[in-house]
């Protein structure tokens, strides 16, 4: 395998995003800053992969004009996944892989306040059993909190515990939409909204758009002191039926641990839980321990702009290693209802 | 390049209608995949991931539906991936799938894209009222016949040569048991005579809506060395470029041209014509195949229209082009690029059936979509690179 | 920068689903008052049946009959529930385990609270009045009081022809919004004005005004009032109708590059038989009548000659 770095990562995050859907506004100052972190023009960019929803913009072939932010005449080489771009991250490494590209900008955006994010996201179900009774994202969650708290593997108290760390975390920082220091006791004071969830547990509503520069070897050392080196990247998926998976756990997120390797020594780990019950899963299931550091940006649940938040997570993993604050992390993404499928990254300095 | 070698060693397809009201989504893709394995004399199990294609989902009304279709495409355990490249899916499809054999990644692949498209009305999704603006232009056809027009004034081209086109395909397509169109009477005369649907476009001259479904097995080539007939992938090509710019040229559009140089280029090919034994290119509207075949260089700008006139793009002729009958006879959107790929791959492997050009070695499979703006080609041939 | 233009933006339609066979015997089932689960090769039952096996992947092809009540395994309350839900008032989401079933169902519990609610309560299947072979033939679950009247529960006898299809109609609404630089453009509109926009790097000037210039990456910035005519590059005549359609055919579409643009737009050919539109001919806005305008290219009713000679070919031929 080639050794592959993130170099450079920039990112967005609002409650309303106030342009177009295609976000291309909004790409354009995000390419502008991977090029000043890497020196990089347009043309040191040999790949370009996106990831974004027609379903999200309510219309066909949202991700077209999208390709005007690159600026793509002379055409590009370039590709694009209706996912969480944390997997065109994934589809831009194998490219690397196959040696025909040494760089490559990820990028994913998506304005989730077009519509009713959580009415919009029942189109990800069963088409034929489940889409017509309109299960909105935050009633699922429900449904899957329940079954833990109940089966005594969390209780409230460790939930509200992960959304007081991650709003604390969140103060101060440029990026989350929701921050600010406070406790588990004053989060249980709020009224249920979901029951078992309160509003704190879900993540917010969010639009944004981030990008990632990848790059293979020296070109990579070249242009990032010290880049974040991907060591392993693994994802993996399980039954969508809700009846069929075991859904207080994450098989897929423990197989896609299990292909990247050993998780020991990581110091970082970014979720991508936009549920805090689904952070406990995922630690769980990644086997993290108790000494590893989780979502230190804030996490999903203080923003989570659909379609790039696994991005994120994988660009605030790489970051803490670019910024020499972390030797070995972890980036994480989910995609689908309930934590249907789930990318692991480990990287080093 | 430290590339792996990668294979087709197997291929499958629905037989694509109008309407597949017998079978569900899943059922369409696991028609194309059950077959594709067998071919393959393989199963799921051996399968390491699954890379899933197809254009918009406002087509079926899901959200990403290969998380519903997980279980159904035997992907569950295993990486998923979901490609939209807008038309070129089929194709881009098909070379992320081999890109993951290529890299080293996985040894055994299975790839599918599919397009339902009896469940809402491709007209309807493709042109979704925007506000502030107006829809003028009338669904895909539309779209692309004032670009027709152009390549006709360009290039001088007699009007005929669109109906030559769609008559070679439909009788191309009665040698293909899978193909959707069979009409047995179609004749340059016929289409001829067809309604004017979008002039200078005529009814017989472009794609019908196709319920339909492909999918390839792709492996290493440990794997496809004791499979019966591989398709060795000796080259993979994508360029894009934006929808619209200022001075850009629709008709015989830059990223078309640029991708066609790096897949001749990767592939060892000088001369595509001389090199070429068999094409399956995308074409929804006849005149799509002059155009194309400029654009990927198997003719000069402006005289591609000679070699269909010419006959030369029959199944007898230099450069057979869409033997199998292509997009003008079966038009499951988000699987017709991947059943070009598909259609490339039988021939060099001689398994085309009635529609084998005979002897075929090397096959170029293309696909393209937006407008004129993706770009997704692979040539296959029956030994490996050299 | 000008603030974004917004204005609501419908997605509907309704789909047509066909069920395969699995689907049909459980959707079958509801129109006939039945639950249909499906038996999987390691013996357990699960209802709805899926389509493949999820071990041996194979289609699922014996199919039994459960009963209609059923234990809550786990619930959610919806407090605030949104369209298309099966009730309009405050429920629960509750996965039911059917007796005689080994994987849960979802679907709406009718209860008055959250209160009313627990894991483990038996709750029962309520049944829509008029049926057709979809998942909401069943209403919803109610609670299963030991004394209800089981005899109306009892499953009518189903001798209709097998579902094979069922429509689900998605109607989601959207707010839209125009970019900044597409804003401007609209705005002018209403005001009678044509405003494109030239790209700080090529100089191209860009109508409607982009958010990136396609070819380098960056906003168009100045403003460039254009005037009302231009030259028909290419175009079409529509002779066919399509779903949604607002224009009735024949109408020609073209593209029109407006004098000093460098990129056409595409709008209608007026007063004029299609037959006699010409690649280079010279054309002029016609405009709705001024109270009738709005932040929208509507306002133009389309492009008619002007009446000059036509552009030579080499004059637009790189707009092609």
């Amino acid at each position: 395998m080639r050794d592959v770095a993130v170099v450079g990562f920039a990112q967005r995050q609002m409650d309303v995003f106030p342009g177009s859907p295609t976000m291309v506004e909004l790409l354009v100052p995000l390419f502008a800053e991977c090029y000043e972190q890497t020196g990089w023009t347009r043309s040191d960019i040999d790949f370009w992969c996106s990831g974004s929803s027609d379903y999200l913009a309510g219309r066909s072939f949202s991700f077209v004009q999208a390709v005007d932010a690159i600026g793509a005449l002379p055409p590009v080489n370039e590709s694009h996944v209706e996912m969480d771009a944390a997997w065109a991250l994934y589809e831009a490494w194998v490219k690397i892989q196959t040696g025909e590209v040494d760089t490559a900008l990820v990028y994913g955006f998506g304005k989730s306040s077009a519509g009713l994010l959580r009415r919009v996201l029942a189109l990800q179900l069963d088409p034929y059993t489940l889409t017509p009774l309109w299960p909105d994202t935050v009633s699922l969650a429900g449904l899957q909190a329940r079954l833990g708290i109940e089966a005594g593997l969390w209780d409230e108290k460790a939930m509200a515990e992960v959304v007081a760390r991650s709003l604390t975390d969140a103060e101060g920082r440029e990026y989350p939409i929701r921050s600010g220091a406070t406790t588990a006791a004053e989060l249980l004071a709020a009224p249920l909204y979901a029951d078992p969830l309160r509003k704190h547990d879900c993540a917010p509503v969010t639009d944004g758009a981030a990008a990632i520069v990848l790059a293979a070897g020296d070109k990579a050392r070249d242009v990032c002191e010290r880049p974040a080196w991907i060591t392993g990247i693994a994802h993996n998926v399980d039954s969508l039926h809700l009846g069929g998976r075991e859904l207080t756990t994450s098989a897929s997120a423990t197989r896609a641990a299990a292909a990247v390797g050993s998780l020991d020594g990581v110091e970082i780990a970014e979720l991508h839980a936009p549920f805090s019950h689904q952070e406990l899963i995922l630690r769980e299931a990644l086997g993290l321990g108790a000494d590893v550091r989780i979502s230190p940006s804030g996490g999903a649940l203080t923003g989570n702009p659909m379609f790039s938040a696994g991005l994120i997570r994988i660009g605030e993993a790489a970051s803490s290693i670019i910024r020499g604050e972390a030797g070995r992390t972890l980036g994480h993404a989910t995609s689908g209802p309930l934590l249907q499928q789930n990318l692991v990254t480990v990287m080093e300095a | 390049m430290g590339k792996e070698l990668a294979a087709v060693i197997g291929v499958g397809q629905t037989h694509h209608r109008a309407k597949r009201e017998d079978v569900s989504m899943a059922g369409l893709c696991r028609e194309a995949i059950d077959r594709a394995l067998a071919d393959a004399q393989l199963t799921f199990d051996d399968i390491d991931a699954v890379v899933v294609g197809k254009a918009p989902d406002l087509f079926e009304g899901v959200m990403m539906p290969e998380l519903y279709l997980a279980e159904a495409l035997g992907a569950v355990g295993k990486p998923l991936l979901r490609v939209h490249t807008a038309g070129s899916v089929g194709g881009s499809t098909a070379i992320v799938a081999s890109s993951l054999v290529s890299a080293g990644v996985h040894r055994r692949v299975l790839t599918v894209a599919f397009e339902k498209q009896s469940e809402s009305n491709a007209m309807w999704a493709l042109s979704v009222p925007v506000p502030f603006v107006m829809p003028v232009h009338a669904g895909a056809g539309g779209y692309f016949a004032p670009h027709v027009r152009s390549y006709i004034r360009r290039s001088g081209a007699p009007t005929h040569i669109g109906a030559m086109v769609a008559a070679k395909d439909r009788q191309n397509a009665l040698k293909n048991p899978y193909a959707h169109l069979q009409n047995p009477d179609t004749t340059v005369e016929s289409v001829l005579a067809s309604q004017m649907l979008w002039d200078p476009i005529r009814y017989d001259e472009t794609c019908p809506s196709s319920d339909g479904a492909c999918a390839l097995v792709i492996t290493d080539a440990d794997t496809a060395r004791s499979a019966a007939a591989p398709a060795w992938i000796h080259a993979t090509a994508m360029r894009s470029e934006p929808t619209t710019a200022a001075e850009r040229d629709q008709v015989n559009p830059l990223a078309g041209r640029a991708n066609a140089a790096a897949l001749w280029k990767q592939a060892g090919i000088t001369s595509p014509i001389d090199e070429i034994d068999a094409a399956e290119i995308y074409v929804p509207f006849s005149w799509f195949e002059p155009m194309w075949l400029e654009n990927l260089g198997f003719a000069e700008e402006g005289s591609g229209w000679k070699l269909t006139e010419a006959g030369e793009t029959r199944i007898d002729g230099r450069i057979p082009v869409n033997c199998s009958g292509g997009v003008l006879s079966s038009n499951p959107i988000g699987a017709s690029g991947m059943l070009r790929f598909a259609e490339a791959a039988l021939q060099v492997r001689g398994m085309a059936g009635e529609h084998q050009v005979d002897g075929a070695r090397r096959a170029l499979g293309h696909a393209y979509g937006g407008g004129s703006q993706f770009f997704a080609t692979w040539v296959v041939g029956a030994t490996p690179p050299s | 920068m000008t603030s974004p233009l917004t204005a609501p933006m419908r997605v509907s339609f309704d789909y047509t689903r066909s069920v395969g066979p699995v689907l049909s015997k459980f959707l079958t089932g509801l129109r006939d008052q039945r639950l249909i689960g499906g038996r999987l090769a390691d013996g357990r039952v699960a209802v709805p049946p899926p389509e493949y096996d999820p071990q041996t992947h194979l289609a699922l092809t014996e199919f039994v009959e459960v009963g209609q009540t059923g234990t809550v395994v786990t619930w959610s309350w919806v407090s605030e529930p949104v369209p298309g839900q099966p009730l309009d008032r405050p429920f629960a989401y509750a996965l039911v385990l059917f007796d005689g079933s080994d994987t849960p169902m979802l679907h709406a519990l009718d209860v008055p609270s959250a209160d009313a609610v627990r894991t483990g309560m038996r709750v029962r299947v309520r049944w829509a009045e008029e049926r057709s072979g979809v998942i909401t033939d069943i209403a919803c679950l109610e609670p299963a009081d030991a004394d209800a009247d089981v005899a109306a529960q009892a499953p009518a006898t189903g001798d209709g022809e097998a579902v094979t299809g069922i429509i689900t109609p998605v109607d989601l609404h959207y707010t839209y919004a125009a970019s900044s630089e597409e804003s401007t453009f609209f705005r002018g509109l209403a005001e009678g004005r044509l405003i494109g926009q030239r790209c700080p790097t090529c100089h191209k000037v860009y109508v409607p005004p982009r958010g990136a210039c396609p070819v380098d990456g960056v906003a168009t910035i100045e403003d460039v009032e254009l005037p009302h005519t231009g030259t028909v590059t290419t175009f079409c005549i529509v002779n066919v109708p399509f779903l949604g359609q607002r224009i009735d055919p024949p109408y020609v579409s073209a593209y029109v590059l407006l004098d000093g643009a460098d990129i056409a737009i595409q709008h209608l050919i007026l007063d004029i038989p299609a037959d006699e539109v010409r690649m280079g001919m010279r054309v002029e806005a016609v405009w709705r009548p001024r109270e009738e305008w709005g932040t929208t290219i509507e306002n133009i009713n389309g492009f008619r000659p002007t009446g000059e000679p036509d552009a030579d070919f080499a004059s637009f031929a790189q707009h092609l």
